[in-house]
C-alpha cells in the first residue's frame, strides 16, 4: 500500500509496466486487473441476482437476459480471474507471512535476491491457476 | 482505524471468500463435476426450484450475508488501496474513504434484505 511518503509518480503507468521487474511484477499487475473484474461482477451479480425477489416470472427474465455465449464467456472469466486471483492471493498471503522468501543473508558480492526463492511458488501459482480454469473451462464448454 | 487493522480485515476477508466463493463457484458452475451438489432437483444450478431451496436453507442464507459482506469489504478496500496510490490530495481521499463506506453498507444493507427475503416475496405482496 502507498502512502504520501512514497508516491506512485508513474501513475496508472507505474500499475501496468514492471519495468526491470520481474514475473512477480506482472502477477501483481494481473492480480490486480483480475480484482478489478471481479468488483465489476460481483457489483452487477447483486442486482441481477435481486430479481429472486419478485418470483419465479422475474429470476427466468433476469437469467435470460444473461444468457448466450458471450455471457458464457463473460462467466467463464469471471471463473478463471477468481481462480487466478484466490490462488495468487494465497502466495502473497504466504510471501506476507515470511514464507519461501528465504532465510535473510549478508549482502555479500555477487547478490543474491530472495527473488529466485520466491520463483518456485509463482510457478506452482499459475500451475494450479491453469488446471483450475482449463477444469472449470470443460465444466463450462462441455459438461453443462 | 489505522490502515494496518483494516489491511488484516482485507486479509481476513479474502480468506473467508475464498472457502464460500470456492464453495459457490462449485455449486455454480462445477455442477458437471459435482451434479447434485447442493441442486436438490438437480439440472441447472440456477434454475428457480434450486434456487428457492438453497434460498430456504439457513446455512446457505448465512453463507450469502457473510460472503457479501466480506467481498465487498475486500474489493472496495482494494479499490481504495489503487485509488489512493493515485495520491488524491486531503480532500479526495476522505471523499474516497467516505464514498466508499456509504457504496459499501448500502449495498451490503440490499443484498443482505434480498438473502434473508422469502424468494418472491415482492411478487406476493404487490411490490
Amino acid at each position: 500500500m502507498e502512502s504520501h511518503a512514497h508516491p506512485n509518480r508513474l501513475g496508472i503507468r507505474g500499475w501496468v509496466g514492471g519495468g526491470r521487474w520481474g514475473f512477480e511484477r506482472y502477477l501483481y499487475t494481473l492480480h490486480r486487473i483480475t480484482g478489478l473484474g471481479l468488483l465489476t461482477y460481483f457489483l452487477l451479480h447483486i442486482f441481477v441476482t435481486s430479481a429472486r425477489v419478485f418470483g419465479p416470472a422475474s429470476w427466468e427474465r433476469a437469467m435470460d437476459s444473461v444468457s448466450g455465449p458471450v455471457f458464457k464467456a463473460g462467466e467463464y472469466l469471471v471463473f478463471a480471474a477468481f481462480a487466478f486471483h484466490a490462488v495468487n492471493g494465497i502466495r502473497l498471503g504466504l510471501i506476507e507471512l515470511g514464507f519461501a522468501v528465504g532465510r535473510p543473508i549478508e549482502p555479500i558480492y555477487p547478490y543474491a535476491t530472495s527473488v529466485g526463492r520466491q520463483r518456485p511458488l509463482a510457478l506452482a501459482v499459475m500451475l494450479i491457476a491453469g488446471v483450475l480454469a482449463v477444469w472449470g473451462g470443460y465444466n463450462f464448454f462441455f459438461l453443462d | 482505524m489505522r490502515d494496518r487493522t483494516l489491511w488484516t480485515w482485507h486479509i481476513f476477508a479474502g480468506v473467508v471468500i475464498l472457502v464460500f466463493l470456492g464453495l459457490h463457484m462449485t455449486i455454480m458452475h462445477l455442477n458437471g463435476t459435482f451434479p447434485t451438489f447442493n441442486n436438490p432437483f438437480g439440472g441447472e444450478a440456477e434454475s428457480w426450484r434450486n434456487v428457492t431451496a438453497r434460498a430456504r436453507s439457513l446455512f446457505f442464507t448465512v453463507t450469502y450475508v457473510v460472503m457479501l459482506g466480506a467481498a465487498l469489504y475486500h474489493g472496495l478496500f482494494g479499490l481504495r488501496g489503487i485509488l489512493l496510490e493515485l495520491n488524491p490530495g486531503a480532500g479526495l481521499r476522505k471523499g474516497i474513504n467516505v464514498g466508499l463506506s456509504m457504496i459499501g453498507l448500502a449495498l451490503f444493507a440490499f443484498g443482505a434484505w434480498v438473502a434473508v427475503t422469502a424468494p418472491g416475496v415482492m411478487s406476493r405482496v404487490g411490490g
